[in-house]
């Protein structure tokens, strides 16, 4: 039972993490029409540069401040997405969207070696913060509290998202922007603004996943490359672009993994993919996405 | 009307030209193994058949508009299916694994292709990845049957060429390997090269640019859009299969990482480094990908970064890649030629 419950808790963790990536995706791809396939590098670069602040500048530190200092690589990605997309993305909105997937691997390709260049080869941790928070039991084990954390970060981000989109003005923009960028610029709207905030948003979103999933795993190369193929896999099933598919489908592959990893290890991955080709054979705009 | 620069109407060039073009390049290439090292000569049989690859992707990109995200399921397909007929059969004739590996991808491209075809853009590019994943974890977890991230190991020692007739044990064998598969892949690229020539000049082919250029219409000239595709990706996954057998003897080891989307990437790259819209186009990326590759790796090791910054370049400047630049870039020579002339005659 005790086994029963941590692995639940594990799933729901895990959950959390990849719903903040895959939403970010999905909110990236509703408004501009871009399949980021850097978007798992925007998370890697926030888990090492949440790494970076707490486990080396800030090592030592008082552990309030360390749980202020980790948004910081979430605050960094939205920089970094801010400065990408009006000097990249912005030119090839009028090309075929071959021209997008290309851009974003190649900016695959440059992060990669940036956070290798910055940050070097060796794996980068902030425990410091896993280990303040202490365990507390589940019957005869023991679960670490910031686990529980983590969760509870992913619900708030998953409330805040979904009033932002649908109960601010801000939201009302982007959703008209998503739905016809050329009336919502004859309206008047700020088109271009419109975007470079709806990227940053979405960078912020996978490198706050970074952020928060960093002090219980080690900020490592590859992490990206990883974390982008499941976040693709969320994404096709609960459909591209729909924010309560990136929830229903992280809670869904988070819970096929564990119980894979848990029953049939070997297969766990490909049972994975196979669901998400099998989604988009039956249903190809996901379980929650709109058809057109 | 607006037209799209990148769609340029040329008429096909006579039998004759082609031969004319061709002849110098296929006698340079047949030369060249005498006059460089065998690192080199090794290098560019690497070109090759990565050429052989891009070919086969590019079918379905340049001329069928479908870009593939998985290609590297039948290029590591290929290679694997060498790869176990040397652990578990103990064969080691090139023949053979050709026969074999070309059966099972295009056996394996044609279930993979009936299932990718049914969606295009965005959808094709993520399901065919989704599917290469799916080998590619096999690859990966079943480590008793695949080596896992070790691999297997395939000795050129043990290999043949031409049923038998040419095997490498004794002294100077690397040598004699080196420079007998060069020309085996340089015929087989030959013929894969005017192969695709025949496919892509076909009816067939017309059809399959007819689709890519407006799939309305071609539906509705009664060109069956769905078939049409499917027959497209298995041809393309075939040539790429082809040259992932073709690369396991010369590379002597297979690991998953050429099972793993990132190197369908490489292979998109190569088609969009050359110019997809061009026949020639995924050659020339081919065989300059590998060598950028090759002294990227040699020289730095952010090599990645400097493959993603040409790749960036490259889309945002020279769309059109290396041969849609020169042609262009030939074209105003030959204009201002002209000019120059009537103006002199003038």
């Amino acid at each position: 039972m005790d086994i029963f419950i941590i692995q639940f808790l594990n799933s729901v963790f895990y959950a959390s993490i990849l719903f903040l990536i895959a939403a970010g995706l999905s909110l990236i791809y509703g408004v501009m029409q871009i399949v980021n396939m850097a978007h798992g590098s925007f998370y890697a670069l926030g888990a090492y540069v949440t790494a970076w602040a707490i486990g080396t500048a800030a090592a030592g530190a008082p552990v309030p401040l360390l749980f202020v200092l980790l948004p910081v690589g979430a605050v960094a990605v939205a920089i970094v997405g801010a400065i990408v997309e009006p000097t990249l993305l912005r030119p090839l909105y009028n090309r075929p969207e071959e021209y997008q997937l290309l851009i974003t691997f190649g900016l695959l390709l440059i992060l990669e070696d940036v956070m290798h260049f910055t940050f070097g080869g060796v794996p980068l941790t902030a425990g410091a913060i896993m280990d303040a928070s202490g365990t507390f039991p589940v019957m005869a084990l023991r679960y670490p509290v910031y686990n529980l954390i983590v969760i509870v970060i992913g619900i708030i981000a998953a409330i805040g998202l979904w009033a932002f989109i649908y109960r601010t003005k801000f939201g009302v923009i982007l959703r008209a922007t998503s739905q016809n960028r050329r009336m919502a610029s004859a309206l008047g709207l700020n088109v271009k603004q419109v975007y470079i905030l709806a990227f940053a948003i979405g960078c912020f979103m996978a490198g706050l996943g970074g952020a928060i999933v960093v002090p219980s795993q080690a900020a490592q190369l590859g992490i990206g490359v990883d974390a982008l193929i499941l976040a693709f896999v969320v994404v096709v099933i609960g459909g591209l672009g729909s924010l309560e598919g990136a929830l229903v489908g992280a809670l869904l592959v988070s819970f096929v993994r564990t119980a894979g990893i848990q029953f049939f290890p070997e297969i766990e991955l490909a049972v994975l993919y196979l669901i998400a080709a099998a989604v988009l054979l039956i249903r190809p705009t996901g379980l929650f996405g709109k058809t057109t | 009307m607006t037209t799209n620069p990148a769609v340029v109407f040329r008429p096909t060039l006579s039998p004759r030209r082609i031969a004319a073009y061709a002849a110098p390049i296929v006698l340079v290439l047949a030369v060249l193994p005498q006059l460089i090292s065998p690192y080199q000569t090794q290098l560019l049989t690497y070109g090759l058949i990565f050429a052989i690859a891009a070919l086969g992707f590019n079918l379905l990109l340049g001329y069928t508009g479908l870009l593939s995200f998985g290609h590297s399921a039948y290029f590591g397909l290929g290679a694997y299916s060498a790869a176990f007929m040397v652990r578990y059969l103990g064969v080691g004739s090139m023949e053979l694994f050709i026969v074999g590996g070309v059966l099972l991808t295009a056996a394996v491209s044609a279930l993979f292709g009936y299932i990718c075809v049914r969606h295009t853009r965005i959808f094709f590019a993520i399901l065919a990845l989704a599917l290469s994943q799916v080998l590619w974890t096999l690859a990966y977890k079943f480590f008793w049957v695949t080596g896992g991230t070790d691999g297997i190991r395939v000795a050129f020692a043990k290999m043949t060429l031409l049923g038998g007739a040419i095997s490498f044990t004794g002294a100077g064998a690397y040598e004699k390997f080196v420079s007998s598969y060069y020309y085996y892949v340089l015929f087989l690229f030959a013929v894969c090269t005017v192969l695709m020539w025949v496919i892509v000049h076909s009816p067939f082919g017309k059809a399959l640019q007819a689709i890519r250029d407006n799939e309305t219409r071609a539906q509705f000239v009664g060109v069956q859009i769905t078939r049409y595709r499917w027959v497209a990706f298995l041809i393309s996954g075939t040539f790429t299969g082809l040259a992932g057998i073709l690369w396991v003897p010369l590379n002597g080891l297979v690991t998953p990482d050429i099972l793993y989307w990132p190197f369908s990437g490489e292979i998109v790259f190569m088609a969009v480094l050359g110019g997809f819209r061009n026949f020639t186009g995924p050659i020339v990326g081919a065989v300059v990908f590998n060598y950028l590759k090759a002294y990227a790796v040699a020289s730095t090791q952010y090599w990645q970064f400097l493959l993603g910054f040409v790749l960036v370049v490259l889309v945002l400047v020279l769309p059109t890649g290396i041969v849609g630049a020169g042609s262009k870039l030939m074209e105003k020579l030959r204009g201002k030629d002209k000019a120059g002339a009537e103006e002199a005659a003038r």
